[in-house]
């Protein structure tokens, strides 16, 4: 009996497993908020990016503001292989970003292992 | 808190479990205390060491991401709460691996970030390279000014073993100059008035002033330095397939980890103890780190090492492309040859004939017309203005001289004009020889002759063996004649010519020979930009130019052709090294993962979480192990 009620509790736990990581989940997404001619946004760097994707618009200077409070050595640095960045993020300091918005595209960053994936869109 | 830190204090906590582990089969020694100190300690090493584990795994958990620390976590913390329940409920407990997988992640985890740092430390080197000031002339006395503060147009003086603080050209003075560090060079160069500089190269012997000409990110450092990184942390495609699999790898872990406990508890119908060791030792040798690291770190280490040898490496891409290249094509001139072409016979009345030729070439710098400047200078004939200067394109360039209309090109004028026997017979004899022959004409008729030739490079010859040591088909193309190219073609060794193109269809060619072959294209920047974008591999040779940098997949900073087969040879062994890191990381986690499941139990063979942990942290202090020691492979010249 106890043996059954196991066997439903692990599909069970498979099923939430499943539509936890695989199904469609909102990515949270931030549009940069212009002053004086230069967009700034600030990125948490916990468990991941917040926000995961940032909207920028063309030809305005923009800075992305990253601060890592995750302890975690998987997120230690930032990539944009676009850019020819690769910035160590020390642990609870704000790192700067300059981003180079003159041409339209997506430009996609991650951690230094990559397996954390954000979006810079630039329009 | 470090992560040395959180090692050492789990390595602490878990050593006397450690040595019960190992004494108890022996001499039955127990731990004073039992169950309880193991809980003791165990909780320590999870509320200190683990708990950033934990904390990052909820936080990507919240977003619906998962990570090696996921991994960690969910198998530590399962071990941790079953053994919880076990004590109480006065059962067999496992707090020890749960304590020994923290202490040998966190392991792995020092010594990777120790590998982590040496392996880009390439960079830093070269920024370190930079002179911190300079004596520059301000007021009209040369006195001592930082780096920053250093203009275009400054004036610079440099003694002897001073290092050269920016880009210029040498104004007074002569000096030999060791560019070992920015071009690899290894012997000193001399430089005299005119010449070019390199910032942060070193000057040996003479004091000279120079004027800065680029200064802060338009050095040749400062673009070395933007090019390796742009290369470093861009991505191999090859990559692209481990980016699949990290997003999809942990949650299937979990999943397999949760089968494995039903299959073995449920189907097989073992304890529920040891059901769990097998759950929790999936989960954690499945961590994908080593697969995360096996490219970047390569590539690191691959770009680094080229950096330093003067061979600039693209991006990932460059090097995955140069594996297939089975056919390297070479521009001639200047890269074949010294490009520095001098006159070795006139033919005609050679007064006349240098004269005409040198007043319509003025003002003009293809190498030949500077051949022939150079040689009207040495004879001391002036040169006067010409009218109605006209470009005949591909074939030469004609204009009004004392009111005669004269013309001077090469073999494509003979459609248009009329030659004697005579210097055809001459011309062809000149060809042989392996000199480019000029027709100077006068009102529509060929009165001469001049022949210019141009000596490859020492090293060419041991390139090409080089190269074709390595298996690959060597093709020269050039705008020159059949005659010149061949013979030039034959004295280093080229398997075949193309000659006879004009500068806008060399893309052209290229494009022809990669319908059959994967074609790298050896060029020396400004009129190979096109066929250098064209060619599956382009390298470019001498970064003195900003064009080279941005056309060539390869730049080769010094101007020795034996860097190509270097450069090459770099390439294969960075992508196979990426290969190899790959294999392993996939081997450790796939061959891993059915291990710890307790696929091969019945041969008695069976993962313990601890050891898993142990196999994790070696799987990826193998991999950054393998891509620092590319650094250290063998890499040298074959003459």
């Amino acid at each position: 009996m106890t043996r059954i009620i196991v066997l439903i509790i692990g599909i069970a736990l498979i099923g939430f497993i499943a539509w936890w990581f695989f199904g469609k989940h909102e990515a949270q997404t931030e549009s940069a908020a212009v002053t004086d001619d230069q967009q700034n946004v600030d990125v948490l760097v916990k468990g991941g990016y917040s926000p995961e994707q940032v909207v920028l618009k063309q030809g305005v200077p923009a800075q992305l503001h990253f601060k890592r409070t995750d302890p975690s050595s998987c997120l230690d640095h930032v990539v944009f292989p676009d850019f020819g960045i690769n910035q160590a993020l020390p642990e609870n300091e704000t790192e700067t970003i300059q981003i180079d918005t003159s041409k339209a595209g997506e430009y996609e960053w991650a951690c230094g292992m990559n397996m954390f994936h954000g979006k810079v869109i630039v329009k | 808190m470090k992560i040395t830190t959180r090692f050492w204090i789990s390595l602490i906590l878990s050593l006397p479990m450690l040595i019960e582990m190992v004494l108890m089969p022996f001499i039955h020694w127990m731990l004073p205390g039992g169950q309880v100190t193991m809980f003791v300690l165990t909780t320590i090493v999870m509320l200190i060491s683990a708990r950033p584990f934990l904390s990052s795994a909820w936080a990507s958990f919240q977003k619906h991401h998962s990570n090696m620390d996921t991994l960690i976590a969910v198998g530590t913390g399962t071990a941790y709460v079953y053994s919880i329940y076990a004590m109480f409920a006065g059962k067999g407990v496992f707090f020890e691996s749960a304590a020994f997988v923290i202490t040998f992640v966190l392991l792995g985890q020092v010594l990777e970030e120790k590998m982590r740092d040496r392996s880009s430390s390439a960079i830093s080197k070269l920024m370190d390279l930079q002179a911190k000031d300079a004596m520059v002339k301000r007021d009209g006395r040369f006195v001592q000014v930082p780096l920053a503060e250093i203009v275009s147009g400054d004036l610079i003086e440099v003694k002897p073993g001073q290092k050269i603080a920016v880009d210029g050209e040498i104004v007074s003075g002569t000096s030999t100059i060791d560019e070992a560090m920015v071009t690899g060079e290894s012997m000193p160069v001399t430089k005299r008035v005119g010449d070019d500089v390199i910032g942060s190269t070193m000057n040996m012997s003479g004091t000279f002033v120079f004027k800065a000409k680029k200064v802060g990110d338009d050095t040749m450092l400062a673009q070395i330095v933007a090019l390796v990184k742009k290369a470093q942390s861009s991505h191999a495609p090859i990559q692209q397939l481990t980016d699949r699999v990290s997003d999809i790898f942990v949650p299937a872990v979990l999943i397999i980890a949760i089968l494995t406990f039903l299959i073995w508890y449920v189907f097989i119908g073992h304890d529920v103890a040891n059901s769990l060791i097998f759950a929790v030792s999936v989960v954690v040798i499945a961590c994908p780190c080593a697969l995360g690291l096996a490219t970047p770190t390569a590539l690191m280490v691959g770009t680094g090492r080229g950096a330093k040898m003067g061979i600039l490496i693209k991006d990932g891409e460059v090097l995955e492309r140069v594996n297939d290249v089975d056919t390297v094509v070479f521009d001639k001139t200047g890269t074949i040859t010294v490009g520095q072409p001098k006159v070795t016979d006139i033919v005609g009345d050679e007064q006349q004939v240098l004269m005409l030729a040198a007043r319509i070439e003025a003002g003009s710098e293809h190498p030949l017309a500077l051949a022939i400047l150079n040689e009207a200078k040495r004879q001391q004939i002036a040169v006067a203005e010409v009218k109605n200067f006209e470009a005949l394109s591909g074939k030469g360039v004609q204009a009004l001289v004392d009111g005669q209309q004269a013309f001077v090109g090469n073999e494509r004028l003979l459609h248009d004009y009329e030659i004697t026997d005579d210097l055809k017979q001459k011309m062809t004899q000149l060809q042989d020889e392996a000199k480019t022959v000029v027709l100077v004409g006068l009102q529509q008729k060929i009165i001469g002759l001049i022949a210019i030739q141009d000596t490859p490079k020492d090293t060419s010859a041991a390139a090409m063996a080089a190269l074709k040591e390595r298996g690959l088909r060597t093709v020269m193309l050039t705008g020159d004649n059949e005659h010149v190219a061949r013979a030039i073609a034959k004295e280093v060794g080229i398997d075949e010519v193309i000659a006879n193109v004009l500068p806008a269809e060399k893309a052209d060619r290229i494009k022809m020979l990669q319908a059959e072959h994967t074609v790298a294209f050896v060029g020396d920047g400004i009129n190979d930009a096109p066929a250098l974008t064209t060619a599956d591999v382009g390298i470019a040779m001498g970064a003195g130019t900003d064009i080279a940098i941005d056309a060539g997949g390869i730049v080769l900073v010094k101007n020795d052709l034996r860097d190509v087969d270097m450069a090459l040879a770099l390439s294969k062994k960075t992508f196979n090294r990426i290969k190899l890191n790959l294999f392993w990381a996939f081997v450790y986690n796939v061959l891993g993962i059915p291990v710890a499941a307790g696929v091969f139990y019945s041969f008695g063979f069976i993962l313990s979480p601890e050891i898993a942990g142990v196999a994790m942290a070696l799987s990826s202090l193998s991999v950054v192990l393998s891509s620092v020691l590319l650094g250290r492979t063998k890499l040298s010249y074959n003459d």
